[in-house]
């Protein structure tokens, strides 16, 4: 018998009867102000958050915060005069170790926890958000979701390859409990949590 | 081989240096009360537990058809699945893996499963190289030791012992202990081993049984940056990890980073269901005694540990004995119910390292019943005849004692005497009572003595 089938039988053997699986109550956060929340927890585990009504905004703050100089990559059209807004899928992720700054779009944001979800359908190469340097995110405001339970009821049955939750800049306290940030990923996290209005509305 | 010194003796060891150990017991006490501030933010944590706990309880009972459920749709994802029904199974699949890709140097993320294979080591014999990406498992590396904690593997570092290692082997300047100045310095160097490595090793926190993605979590981004980069990815995944549905994952990140650090969620939470286009991603499922575990009654929601550590960082025996002096590769109170399973004469002592508080079972976020657990072994462990003969003999003479009202009155004023008049005879190297511990004032008489003369005096 293979290890398969002999794992499976002795689970089946030796696992007990069958319990029911519960119904996951609706959990609510306490809090009413989404975006208060988001933007206290978010500041609170090492983001910037700002509040923007326009990409030209999130530009100038990030010009502004990490200049000019080195090679930037975004996913936004609206950024071609200042960073590399194509790449091709199949390119090699090792040719991204040099990216000082990544501007990407997140889906949504969750108000207890300060992450924001993205999957392939933000990200040109899956390495990215980790390999640059800086990373900027950028969220329509009414996309921030209470809990992690709302979070995933607006994934839903999402067909990624990859999907992430990122939460603050990459962190290491395994040094005596001392916060570090800047482990591996990037040093910094900027959030933009971009004010979405009926008849001006940001095209992702 | 060397016999594996039991609990008490390395506990010995690492008390002797009693600065050290209170500087060790306060550095837990202080995660342990970063984690009961984040409870408290959520007024729904114990209703958030109990439904863990019972989506855990599903997974046990209907573990077979979870992994079938999960493999299949793994499958479609593009994902390779592999069987290894123990450590030297899983150790053989990976190297087979590594082989077929001709790859003689890999990168890791924290996996505490191929710690219980001992992964590294038989690499190492094959001739292949395994770099420790995550800081505090790298460290630890370095010194050529186990990681003492499984989130935190070497929370019994000084930073200047992490300062001597690193001007060793990295080339930092001598006598810098700075944490950012020695993170930066790992941060350098790992990051050319992530670029340079063409295999990625990864543990799994939750496999998702309805979607066949698994999910990784880290504050580093360390699993993520060797697992995008490589070739080839390895994910190594205990069967007891899967978790029936994705929208379960609302329940488990919610309670995963705020048990082990206080923090609402770590960093990364990254969800793997597919491979790189052209890249290859395998997930080995490794069995290593779980099954055995699932049919032990008493033992199995053991199972449900979603490794945490907050069971670790709550024990007072864990605080002060450090966590080597568990040999284990999971130390604290789950450790000490798991291992058992694997080596029940090898772990003998575990169960015995608990003060049966309760503590571990209180803060634990799936509300395995640890303390209850480590009792119940005591008691499989004695009755097998592997504890320890001195305990055994001194419980067989408890219990003669106990039984006979006459035998106990006479212990007891023989002791009084004994401790009062000739106390060399008591407090000695070869009686464990006194180490570290002075005796309180015998007193002149026992409370049996003292109730009859005074209900006496009450009755006249």
């Amino acid at each position: 018998m293979s290890s398969r089938d002999s794992i499976l039988a002795t689970v089946a053997r030796n696992q007990p009867a069958g319990l029911p699986l519960p119904v996951v109550p609706s959990f609510v956060l306490e809090e009413e102000d989404l975006v208060e929340k988001f933007t206290n927890v978010a500041v609170g585990i090492g983001s910037k958050v700002f509040r923007v009504k326009s990409l030209e905004e999130v530009k100038q703050v990030l010009l502004e915060e990490h200049g000019t100089s080195g090679r930037i990559i975004s996913s936004f059209p609206q950024f071609s005069a200042i960073a590399e807004t194509a790449i091709a899928p199949d390119v090699d992720p090792h040719s991204l170790a040099d990216v000082h700054l990544a501007v990407l779009p997140a889906q949504l944001g969750v108000a207890e926890n300060g992450a924001l979800w993205v999957t392939d359908a933000q990200l040109p190469l899956r390495v990215l958000p980790f390999i640059c340097q800086h990373l900027a995110l950028v969220v329509p405001q009414q996309s921030i979701v209470p809990l992690m339970q709302q979070a995933y009821e607006v994934i839903g049955v999402q067909d990624y390859g990859f999907g992430t939750f990122i939460a603050g800049p990459s962190k290491t306290a395994d040094i005596e409990q001392s916060l570090v940030l800047g482990a591996h990923g990037a040093r910094t996290l900027s959030i933009f949590l971009y004010y979405q209005t009926q008849d001006k509305r940001l095209i992702f | 081989m060397k016999e594996t010194e039991d609990h008490a003796t390395l506990a010995e060891a690492f008390n002797a240096d009693e600065p050290r150990v209170n500087w060790h017991d306060e550095t837990l006490w202080f995660i342990r009360q970063k984690r009961d501030k984040a409870a408290h933010t959520i007024p729904d944590w114990e209703l958030l537990r109990e439904t863990a706990s019972q989506i855990k309880h599903n997974v046990l009972s209907n573990l077979h058809d979870y992994l079938l459920q999960f493999e299949a749709n793994a499958k479609a994802n593009g994902i390779i699945v592999h069987w290894a029904a123990d450590a030297a199974e899983h150790n053989q699949i990976v190297h087979a893996i590594l082989q077929k890709h001709g790859v003689d140097r890999i990168v890791k993320s924290k996996s505490m499963l191929t710690e219980e294979c001992h992964l590294n080591e038989y690499l190492a014999e094959h001739g292949i190289e395994v770099i420790d990406s995550d800081l505090g498992e790298r460290i630890v590396q370095l010194a050529k030791e186990p990681p003492s904690h499984i989130v935190l593997p070497c929370i019994h570092k000084k930073k200047e012992e992490i300062g001597d290692l690193f001007h060793e082997h990295l080339g930092t300047a001598p006598g810098v202990s700075d944490p950012q100045v020695l993170t930066e310095a790992a941060r350098q160097h790992l990051r050319e081993t992530f670029l340079t490595r063409r295999a990625a090793l990864t543990g799994v926190n939750f496999a998702v049984a309805e979607t066949g993605e698994f999910v990784i979590c880290t504050n580093e981004g360390n699993a993520d940056m060797g697992a995008h980069l490589a070739d080839v990815h390895i994910a190594c995944v205990g069967i007891e990890k899967i978790i029936p549905k994705r929208e379960h994952l609302g329940v488990f990140l919610r309670l995963l980073a705020r048990s082990a650090t206080g923090q609402p969620i770590t960093t990364y939470s990254s969800h793997f269901k597919k491979p790189r286009e052209g890249h290859e991603l395998h997930l080995v499922f490794v069995d290593n005694g779980r099954s055995t575990q699932l049919g032990r009654e008493d033992f199995r929601n053991s199972l449900k540990c979603i490794r945490c550590g907050a069971c670790m960082n709550t024990c007072p025996v864990y605080r002060r004995s450090g966590g080597h002096s568990y040999h284990a590769a999971v130390a604290g109170p789950i450790g000490a119910i798991l291992a058992p399973n694997l080596d029940m004469k090898k772990n003998a002592d575990l169960p015995f390292a608990s003060t049966l508080c309760g503590s571990c079972s209180n803060v634990c976020p799936v509300k395995i019943d640890i303390h209850q657990q480590l009792y119940k072994w005591r008691q499989v462990i004695v009755q097998e005849g592997y504890a320890d003969r001195k305990k055994t003999m001194g419980m067989k003479a408890m219990t003669q004692t106990f039984a006979s009202p006459s035998t106990f009155k006479l212990a007891g004023k023989a002791g009084r005497w004994f401790m009062r008049n000739v106390p060399f005879v008591l407090n000695n190297k070869m009686n464990p009572w006194y180490k570290q511990r002075e005796m309180p004032e015998p007193p002149k008489e026992s409370f049996g003595e003292w109730y009859l003369r005074n209900r006496k005096k009450t009755d006249e």
